[in-house]
């Protein structure tokens, strides 16, 4: 939108915390914050460590792979812009962190392994969803 | 034994209007019940000095406290979703056992079948975090929620469909005896794995009902307790927990809040589930019982399932629960936490009717609350 300025484009949503999030996403990339103290990764950002309290949390790009922790298949026209049915899910990142998420491109199950896509939105950074990996 | 101000009872229990309320707003219903509730606490609104409510607008006890002109010592509009009942017994145990409060008056309503209220989607603001990381993923508020809960505690132990259909079942036999309840016809597990699927995997008569209505609950001390004009209920245990808002959050999806309010209340009261002859629990969906019946110990992780087959919970079963008929079948007003105590009580004043469980003597409520079982709480009563 050609009317924003640079600031409110580096915070799409007004949330200055998760601004670095959206802003990887514009690169698809999928970032965490993780904490150079304890090495655990945090999802969604807080200001400091959960696990230690420690304060240097820095954002590193995770490789968009997991496996899927729960699923379940929407059979309901209840949420404008989603036709059944489609799936929504909690997948496991590889490095720890859940995310809520949709799972796209064809049947799935829980366990199934699944790596990263994105989704394009109008005006919006585009929004990581997963698909199943390729048989190997 | 407990000091006297630490005996605190339950001495009055009424439901507001229920099923499809045109003639009322929810702050009728709720001054319908109060007055009730109080009536059988040989009481009026007049002797209320704490008020306890959720799910009534805008500071909620302000509001409530207005319209019944109430000017309360102590105050409490905690929103723990529709666990928030069960924990305001805890809360309200303390404000009496401390003396901040001598009457409590627990309340709540909702018209939400008939003014079609209910939000489908959340996190429909941006700036939220529920609104940047769950919102765009078009999960259906709450049944997709706690659908994900059901898939992960199928996929881990095994429960099957025809487990889940007989929580509906048992429900619907007890609805069966209680002329309040909102549906009384037969229901086999065949009809429940034949209705639409709605999120996999919930079927439609694995979800709770849609109704309108509420109660309202008098909780105090030993020493007002003696006017009741009905016998009062002891609460002996009390507890309350809650561990996340969102679904990324939770790190394990058959663990819950529950487990630590059942095992304060427990502790509290210095029983066990073994000594429970009637139970109360939160059915808002099928699933969620298998995970209440696990947190409250009466059967070992995973194996909710197995443990309800066999109308075990049913009229005549070794554990009656969901008496009235549940939120799957009697009422669910959006929250039926109040309502579970309000049952409880009756069962343990041996007023319930054709649904009576014989010689109950140990009851206990327990809550669910959030999108995702965010919350749970227990109370657990005794007759005395």
């Amino acid at each position: 939108m050609s009317d924003k300025t640079p600031e409110a484009r580096a915070e799409p949503f007004g949330d200055p915390l998760s601004a670095p999030f959206w802003a990887a996403a514009e690169r698809r990339e999928l970032v965490a914050q993780r904490c150079e103290a304890c090495g655990r990764y945090q999802f969604y950002p807080r200001p400091f460590c959960l696990s230690c309290n420690g304060d240097r949390m820095a954002w590193a790009t995770v490789k968009g792979t997991g496996t899927i922790y729960s699923q379940s298949v929407v059979h309901l026209a209840a949420i404008p812009g989603f036709e059944p049915p489609y799936t929504v899910a909690v997948v496991a990142l590889d490095e720890g962190p859940h995310l809520t998420t949709n799972i796209i491109g064809g049947a799935s199950a829980i366990g199934d392994r699944v790596r990263l896509a994105w989704r394009p939105r109008e005006g919006m950074p585009p929004l990581p969803v997963f698909e199943k990996e390729e048989k190997r | 034994m407990a000091a006297d101000r630490e005996q605190v009872y339950i001495a009055g229990v009424a439901e507001s209007p229920l099923g499809k309320v045109a003639d009322h707003t929810e702050l009728s219903m709720v001054a319908l019940a109060a007055r009730e509730a109080l009536g059988e606490a040989g009481m009026t609104l007049k002797d209320v000095d704490g008020l306890f409510v959720n799910y009534m607008g805008e500071e909620g006890s302000v509001q409530v406290g207005e319209y019944l002109g109430i000017q309360p010592a102590y105050a409490d509009s905690t929103d723990i979703g529709g666990a928030s009942f069960e924990a305001f017994v805890n809360h309200a145990f303390a404000a009496i056992s401390s003396g901040r409060c001598e009457v409590a008056l627990i309340a709540y309503a909702s018209r939400q079948r008939s003014r079609r209220g209910r939000p489908r989607q959340m996190g429909t603001d941006n700036y939220t975090l529920t609104g940047q990381f769950e919102g765009p993923y078009g999960l259906v508020m709450p049944i997709s929620h706690y659908a994900l809960l059901a898939a992960r505690r199928m996929h881990e132990f095994g429960i099957t469909p025809e487990q889940m259909a007989e929580v509906a079942v048992t429900a619907r036999n007890w609805a069966k005896l209680n002329p309040k309840s909102w549906i009384r016809d037969p229901l086999t597990i065949a009809d429940v794995l034949a209705s639409p699927m709605m999120c996999t995997p919930y079927r439609k008569l694995d979800c709770c009902l849609i109704t309108d209505g509420g109660g309202a609950v008098v909780v105090t001390s030993k020493a007002r307790a003696r006017d009741a004009a009905k016998r009062a209920i002891r609460v002996l245990g009390t507890g309350e927990s809650h561990t996340h808002w969102h679904a990324s959050q939770i790190r394990d999806m058959t663990a819950s809040p529950g487990a630590a309010a059942a095992q304060a209340a427990f502790g509290m009261a210095g029983i066990g589930p073994d000594d429970v002859d009637v139970l109360e629990p939160y059915d808002n969906f099928t699933g969620a019982v298998l995970q209440h019946l696990e947190d409250l110990g009466f059967c070992k992780r995973g194996e909710g399932g197995a443990f309800v087959e066999g109308g075990r919970l049913g009229p005549g079963g070794a554990l009656p629960s969901m008496t009235m008929g549940g939120g799957l079948s009697y009422c669910h007003p959006g929250a039926l936490g109040i309502l579970l105590i309000i049952e409880a009580v009756r069962q343990l004043r041996h007023e319930a009717g054709a649904r009576q469980v014989k010689d109950a003597r140990i009851g206990v409520a327990h809550g669910i609350g959030g999108v995702i079982h965010s919350s749970s709480s227990t109370v657990v009563l005794a007759r005395e």
